[in-house]
């Protein structure tokens, strides 16, 4: 059966969130965070729909590793298989919430296409597997890295809205200073390390 | 429309790491030492070429409404043969980069280039700019990526430059240094470009 410890589930939440932060240690879904940070209020619709399809995603790729790629031999596969899971669940999940709730829709729906692109969630099933997770592992390793992914880019997003008005020098104007204040942020999660 | 201009764009004008902002996932995680930086751009070009080249020469097979998974279809296949090839005759290379290799999968840059060029253009053309567009994100990797190696630990390529007195800054080879040294570096990028669009 499932070998599992409340203890070993804390220590992948935490380190999901905090010590290997996905966009900020670990370099995942930077675009999403340099792109759609400019509001808090679309950055964390961004951060619901990851959360979403990224714990989604890990279930249903888990599943399909363990019973047609591993079943079959064919682990070389994986790639393609992932990503072809990932752009239908995004399709899929995108007419269900059309259908069932259209406050829902309105207010993720412009994301569910960029999410298929969002190397987050590519990363994070590839990861699962390499790390060896198993059922339950996965789930919350999930849920780890869709909480960090959405601390992060609302905390990036709050920090943007106050620099819209700040007076910046031309040439750093825009893409740079973001990157600079991503900088800053990272290096604040350093001190993170070690905790786990 | 000629070769020139396609390798033109490529590099400075619409340079995808400093222009266009595309592909950042791995411009970012890989760039600890230009070694790195390097095998990373060659392998996204060796993608990018491929997919470039038969989404050209499939470009009135594919129907329309279908387009985008298609061309993930072709890009991961490619993904995957660059994968194995690195695996087989450059495992060390393949070890450090890791995870970014399957998820050349997802920059955007080549489904990018995918759709607004090469599904639109002549084979030819298509595979100049594949070339140009990879060569201008590999020029962009290696400059950052030796930029950190240097301000990190003093070498680049693995060639010690600075002495063995250069205290190294090691933050530049962690994630901050990443953000900080591409947000540094596109500043002076924009610095130059300014001035040359003024002139």
């Amino acid at each position: 059966m499932l070998d599992i410890s409340a203890s070993s589930l804390f220590v992948i939440l935490v380190s999901a969130i905090l010590v290997n932060n996905f966009v900020l240690s670990r370099f995942l879904g930077i675009c999403p965070f340099l792109g759609v940070s400019k509001q808090v209020e679309t950055a964390f619709g961004m951060g619901m729909a990851v959360t979403f399809v990224m714990s989604l995603a890990s279930i249903i790729t888990f599943i399909v590793q363990k019973y047609i790629l591993d079943l079959f031999g064919i682990q070389y596969m994986q790639t393609i298989m992932f990503i072809l899971v990932i752009a239908s669940l995004v399709q899929l999940v995108e007419m269900i919430i059309q259908k069932t709730s259209p406050t829902l829709y309105q207010s993720l729906g412009v994301f569910l296409p960029l999410i298929t692109t969002n190397c987050a969630v590519l990363g994070l099933t590839i990861l699962n597997i390499q790390e060896r997770y198993n059922i339950i592992e996965t789930i919350f390793h999930a849920i780890g890295a869709a909480v960090g992914f959405s601390l992060a880019i609302v905390l990036f997003a709050a920090i943007r809205e106050r620099m819209e008005v700040a007076n910046v020098p031309n040439a750093f104007k825009g893409f740079p200073l973001a990157l600079i204040t991503a900088g800053l942020m990272s290096l604040a999660f350093l001190g993170f390390s070690g905790l786990v | 429309m000629n070769f020139a201009t396609i390798l033109k764009n490529g590099f400075v004008k619409e340079n995808p790491v400093f222009i266009q902002f595309l592909g950042m996932c791995p411009v970012l995680a890989v760039t600890g030492t230009a070694t790195n930086g390097l095998g990373m751009g060659l392998a996204t070009t060796a993608v990018l070429l491929g997919s470039n080249t038969v989404i050209s020469l499939l470009k009135s097979l594919i129907p329309n409404k279908i387009r985008i998974p298609c061309f993930i279809v072709v890009i991961a296949t490619f993904v995957t043969m660059t994968g194995m090839i690195m695996n087989a005759y450059f495992p060390v290379l393949f070890d450090a980069l890791g995870i970014f290799i399957p998820l050349i999968v997802v920059n955007c840059l080549i489904l990018g280039r995918a759709e607004t060029f090469a599904s639109k253009n002549s084979t030819p053309f298509s595979i100049v700019d594949g070339l140009a567009m990879g060569a201008g994100f590999t020029v962009a990797l290696v400059v950052l990526g030796a930029v950190r190696e240097l301000f990190g630990s003093g070498s680049v390529f693995g060639l010690n430059l600075l002495g063995d007195a250069y205290p190294s800054a090691a933050i530049m080879i962690q994630p901050p240094g990443a953000f900080l040294a591409l947000g540094i570096l596109t500043a002076i990028f924009n610095v130059v470009i300014l001035k040359k669009m003024k002139s």
